[in-house]
């Protein structure tokens, strides 16, 4: 709670008792019959007014300051047009020696109009920190080495080469590389990912991550500006900048939506009563018109809503960069992914060992020993895939296009493909599998092979059977030939592929399935943010994934999975999908609400009670249902795994 | 040039699309974007009269909503 709005609650509470005692007595003794005669009415009316006054002195002052700057459909003017309205309605009444009524309503429609203002405020207020909170990665400060003391300042001053240190518990402020030191980082507030990354000297570090365990120093080798938090920010402040249709028609109808209804209710007040003659009637309608002539509910909780959808985003380390995205991945129903870095993890392993008469490690052993010094990315597979130590002593020699020999006296291994088999007279047995396969002999015998292949990342198969779930259709193109493509696709349930096809080939491919989609529908284009800039920018959305330090990605996607994880596509997509629904909830809800109080006070059914509720009552039930939003998005499928921040 | 401001005891998210529409009909702003949610306010306009521009913007925000500040 502000101060503001401390106040503001005691202002309520007191005028709420005031208003109370008033109103009891009022109707147990009836406050016009004290003095009674002409002027009876006075007495209420005194009363009354005064409480009126301390309910709602800032409104009735916002109103003659917003009237004397022109806003005629100021909330604030039609909320006190409509309430002295009805306390003017009442001394006619007075004066004619009618009953009187409407003091006490008018008191009560802006005591609830105040009420609703502060929970407005209070509730928007509250959501909008719970969410803003989880954006809260800027470094306020840097504490840089400058002759050998540190110095506390503006990170923005700190200068490319400068070291920083960082203690624990402090953000680290600018990207950079660390000079000594090691530590462990929460980059929870960045990626969503909630184990901590352990960083020692020598590694890259982001800015915006926490430093958890032990000080450490920082060369910087980003100015502020140009650090990864810096542009997260960026993209995070102006995320709702991109507006979504939904907005743009909430601002289109609230540009309009003022002035009709108090047109209508001017008409209402004129034309019947200047018909029937019976102009009391008719004036309080259109008075009630008035309380319901403010659009908040729809202003406030639509874009709140797109707002909570983004920060919901954000917690799984997805940034959304607008509301119109957030809209669109409703819709989107074609995914279409790149293989290599998407699908698949892009680098070599061992996916299959064949021994032949041997165990298992024994394979590998014997083909590791080989390929220890050997730098080609097949070899290092290999060498990862045994782990152990390999003994020395053996003489290795390359066999161009063949493979290697490794030789220790009397004892050779031969480690290489099908031709350095058959060169040798070794009788091997052939692998058919998909990959690069590599045939291991020692001194004349066959030991085994191993298959070598770019690994499929193992949540690929549960993403893409969610997507499918949600019957979109989902298409991998690759560079790689038919053969391998169709084994990928079957493996991971791909609805369709496009194999062999050229980097430059892929945008033409893109731009195809652009032009033969139908209207209603939205393609998604996944891809690793390195090599697919062209493409992520000409699909409808795209989606680059492990958006943390690559500057090309953020920059042409439109959303960005900040870690390597593909599971972020269906999380994102069920929270566009919760938004929208919400977005449209709360415009249809709205939008019948206060059309039928319009109805109902035209014909005279309901009052200004009711109608003071179809103005901030609707607008609070709105905001609470535009905070469902913000809910948790893994636990009721299957698709787990990603953890949450917070 | 584009710049961004916070905005202090902005209450109102009709009164922010009011300020908006208003200030992106300003001569010389390219874009505007008054964001209810953040308290913020994205100003892309014309460099060289950028000065004269905001002060402008000041008087539109004090006219729609009075108790509204820019943090310059």
């Amino acid at each position: 709670m502000t101060r503001r709005e401390k106040k503001n609650l005691i202002r309520i509470l007191v005028a709420l008792c005031l208003f109370a005692c008033i109103f009891a007595v009022d109707k147990a003794i009836s406050l016009d019959g004290v003095f009674g005669g002409r002027f009876g009415w006075l007495f209420p009316f005194a009363l009354y007014i005064a409480v009126y006054f301390v309910i709602g002195y800032d409104v009735l002052w916002r109103a003659i300051r917003n009237i004397a700057h022109g806003q005629v459909f100021d909330e604030n003017f039609l909320m006190c047009v409509a309430t002295l309205g009805a306390f003017a309605l009442g001394i006619y009444r007075g004066a004619i020696g009618a009953e009187i009524e409407g003091f006490d309503e008018a008191c009560a429609v802006l005591l609830f109009y105040q009420v609703g203002e502060w929970f407005q405020s209070y509730a928007t207020g509250k959501s909008r920190k719970s969410i803003s909170g989880l954006m809260d990665i800027r470094p306020d400060y840097a504490n840089v080495k400058r002759d050998g003391a540190v110095v506390r300042v503006d990170p923005s001053e700190v200068k490319i080469g400068d070291v920083i240190v960082v203690n624990p518990g402090e953000k680290i402020p600018l990207d950079g590389v660390i000079e000594s030191g090691a530590s462990s980082l929460d980059t929870k507030a960045l990626t969503g990912e909630s184990l901590p990354r352990d960083v020692e000297t020598g590694d890259e570090v982001i800015s915006g991550t926490v430093n958890l365990t032990s000080q450490i120093e920082v060369r910087a080798s980003k100015e502020f500006y140009d650090s990864t938090v810096s542009k997260i920010l960026d993209l995070v402040e102006n995320a709702s900048s991109q507006k979504s249709r939904a907005e743009n028609f909430i601002t289109k109808f609230a540009k309009y939506y003022t002035p009709a209804v108090v047109g209508v209710a001017v008409l209402l007040a004129l034309i019947p009563g200047f018909v029937t003659g019976d102009w009391q009637i008719w004036v309080y309608r259109a008075l009630s018109f008035l309380v319901v002539s403010c659009p908040c509910a729809l202003v406030i909780s639509i874009p709140l809503s797109f707002f909570a959808g983004i920060g919901a985003a954000s917690r799984y380390g997805i940034l959304v960069k607008g509301s119109n995205y957030l809209e669109k991945l409703d819709k989107a129903n074609i995914f279409v992914f790149d293989k290599t870095g998407t699908l698949t993890k892009g680098n070599f392993a061992v996916v299959k060992v064949t021994p032949n008469d041997c165990e298992r490690d024994e394979v590998l052993r014997l083909a590791a020993i080989a390929e220890r010094d050997s730098t080609h990315p097949i070899a290092r597979s290999i060498v990862d895939a045994y782990g152990g130590e390999t003994p020395g002593g053996y003489t290795l020699t390359d066999v161009a296009g063949r493979g290697v020999t490794a030789q220790n006296g009397d004892d050779v291994i031969y480690c290489g493909n099908e031709k350095l088999m058959t060169e040798n007279g070794i009788a091997f047995e052939k692998e058919s599998g998909l990959g690069t396969v590599v045939y291991v002999a020692r001194n004349d015998k066959f030991i085994g092979s191993l298959l070598i292949a770019d690994e499929i990342k193992p949540e690929s198969k549960q993403v893409i059977g969610a997507l499918n779930a949600m019957s979109c259709k989902t298409v991998m193109l690759t560079g790689d030939n038919e053969a391998i493509a169709h084994s990928v696709a079957d493996e991971i349930g791909l609805t369709g592929y496009k194999a062999s096809l050229l980097p430059q080939n892929k945008v033409e491919h893109v731009e195809t399935m652009l032009a033969e989609k139908e209207s209603g529908d939205v393609l998604c284009f996944v891809g690793d943010g390195i090599n697919d800039a062209p493409v992520l920018m000409r699909s409808d959305i795209g989606i680059a994934m492990g958006g943390v330090g690559s500057d090309a990605a953020i920059e042409a996607s439109d959303i960005v999975l900040m870690k390597d994880d593909l599971r972020g596509i269906p999380i994102a997509k069920r929270i566009s999908k919760k938004t929208m629904a919400i977005v449209m909830q709360n415009i249809v809800f709205s939008l019948i609400i206060k059309l039928a109080i319009l109805i109902l006070s035209a014909v005279g059914i309901t009052n200004m009670w009711i109608a003071v509720f179809g103005d901030v009552g609707v607008a609070v039930l709105a905001i609470l249902n535009a905070m469902r939003v913000n809910s948790k998005y893994d636990d009721r499928t299957k698709c787990v795994a990603v953890e949450p921040s917070a | 040039m584009k710049k961004v401001y916070r905005l202090e005891d902005l209450d109102c998210a009709n009164c922010a699309a009011k300020m908006e529409r208003a200030i992106s009909k300003l001569d010389g702003v390219s874009a505007a974007n008054v964001n209810f949610m953040t308290q913020r306010m994205t100003i892309d306009a014309d460099e060289s009269r950028f000065d004269e521009i905001m002060r402008d913007v000041v008087k539109i925000c004090k006219k729609v909503e009075p108790d509204c500040r820019i943090i310059m």
